[in-house]
């Protein structure tokens, strides 16, 4: 008797490319730890699913919204912002969407793929000089902005209110309805902040019990792409709360790295290297418990990352090396 | 004669507050060595198990030592060392 698979649902109506923003799936990671007892569960968000291939589709397409309510972003203006990674393609997918125009400022090593998808995108790249990392980046789009304030709209990502807007009402309430309400924990990685303290908050206010784990890398450098060490570094995002976590996670780029090669061998999942830092984390939450619903936030998927030597790397350092 | 190791922002808080520091080595290796022996709460940062860590990249001049011979890439009168992140985000203030 031939095998019988459960039918796709019916696809329902057309759709924008806007509307297909948020509502990703909920993963359930069954393999990367073996060792779990079955109390303990662990779920995943494939935020590659959004558009735009990141978790930042949500920020970008709240932002621009939150703009255009303000009257800070009008027909014809150009969004301007210093980003080297997704919220870049972000801004520069919502933007080709809605018919906007994107100058991005980054440093000139940020990477060939990135760089060839914003401009098949469309988007207008300043890139400066490496050493002076982000800095320099930002301060060539402030003072571009300031030069013609009428003529670009700044996000400013790190100090925007609608980026935790984007995420108190969207992956906050998908989270809580996804496990029925189950969750009990709830993991993600620092870099705006503001996937975790906008979804921190609606979960908070779902279940003041709710434990919230921020991940961050070990140090001020490191290869987790998109995420930051609040400790160390000079500007803290505005709109980070540094006593709304109840812990932070330092978790190590070799981990991380580790944690990406072996989800893509035993669950299938290629993903990015925050991505694979969360699980890192929410791994290290999991094997504190004896029951529990744990949630993480898969950032985006591997591709922007295949051309990193640590995919060659061999594979031996497995579930020690990732620091589980 | 001394090379010039010149210092990314993210890391000057480990090395004094220095933009660059010279230093006096026949290899690229010697010198980072001789750097982290200077400032050891830069080593970690730098290296792991004794190599460099996967996200640093190390510059002769213009070019990453990982197309030279690596840590035992010889220096030469004049030539600059550039330690620089290899993610474009991965400093101080991203």
């Amino acid at each position: 008797m031939a095998v019988v698979l459960k039918e796709p649902s019916p696809l329902t109506r057309p759709q924008t490319l806007l509307d297909l923003i948020g509502n990703t799936p909920l993963l359930s990671l069954q393999r990367i730890a073996p060792d779990l007892p079955p109390e303990v569960e662990v779920y995943a968000k494939a935020e590659w699913a959004n558009p735009g291939g990141s978790v930042k589709d949500r920020a970008a397409l709240w932002m621009i919204r939150d703009g255009e309510q303000r009257g800070l972003l009008r027909p014809g203006m150009r969004i301007a912002d210093a980003t080297s990674g997704n919220t870049g393609i972000a801004y520069a997918t919502v933007g080709a969407a809605l018919g906007y125009q994107v100058t991005l400022a980054m440093p000139e090593n940020a990477t060939p793929e990135r760089k060839r998808i914003l401009r098949a995108l469309g988007a207008e790249l300043l890139l400066t000089d490496a050493q002076q990392g982000m800095d320099l980046a930002i301060q060539t789009i402030r003072s571009l902005v300031e030069r013609e304030p009428d003529r670009f709209f700044y996000p400013d990502q790190y100090n925007n209110p609608a980026n935790v807007a984007a995420h108190y009402h969207t992956t906050g309430p998908e989270i809580w309805s996804q496990t029925d309400g189950r969750i009990t924990h709830f993991v993600a990685a620092l870099g705006t902040s503001g996937t975790f303290m906008g979804t921190g908050h609606r979960l908070r206010e779902y279940n003041p019990a709710i434990h919230l784990s921020g991940v961050q890398p070990d140090g001020p450098i490191h290869g987790i792409e998109g995420i930051k060490h609040m400790a160390t570094t000079t500007m803290v995002p505005g709109i980070y709360d540094p006593h709304f976590p109840d812990e932070l996670i330092e978790v190590e780029t070799e981990a991380a790295f580790a944690m990406a090669r072996q989800l893509g061998l035993v669950e299938g999942l290629l993903v990015g290297i925050s991505a694979a830092a969360n699980v890192v984390a929410a791994l290290q939450v999991a094997h504190r418990l004896t029951e529990g619903v744990i949630v993480t936030i898969l950032c985006d998927d591997a591709s922007k990352y295949l051309s990193e030597r640590f995919w060659d790397e061999a594979c031996d350092d497995g579930m020690a090396g990732a620091g589980i | 004669m001394a090379t010039r190791i010149s210092i990314p922002t993210a890391l000057r808080q480990y090395a004094g507050n220095n933009s660059s520091v010279s230093i006096e080595a026949p290899t690229v290796g010697a010198a980072l060595k001789t750097l982290t022996a200077q400032y050891p709460d830069l080593g970690k940062h730098l290296f792991a198990d004794d190599k460099l860590r996967s996200f640093v990249n190390v510059y002769v001049n213009d070019d990453d030592i990982r197309y030279l011979d690596g840590e035992t890439t010889p220096l030469t009168e004049r030539d600059e060392i550039s330690i620089i992140p290899a993610i474009a985000g991965g400093n101080a203030k991203d």
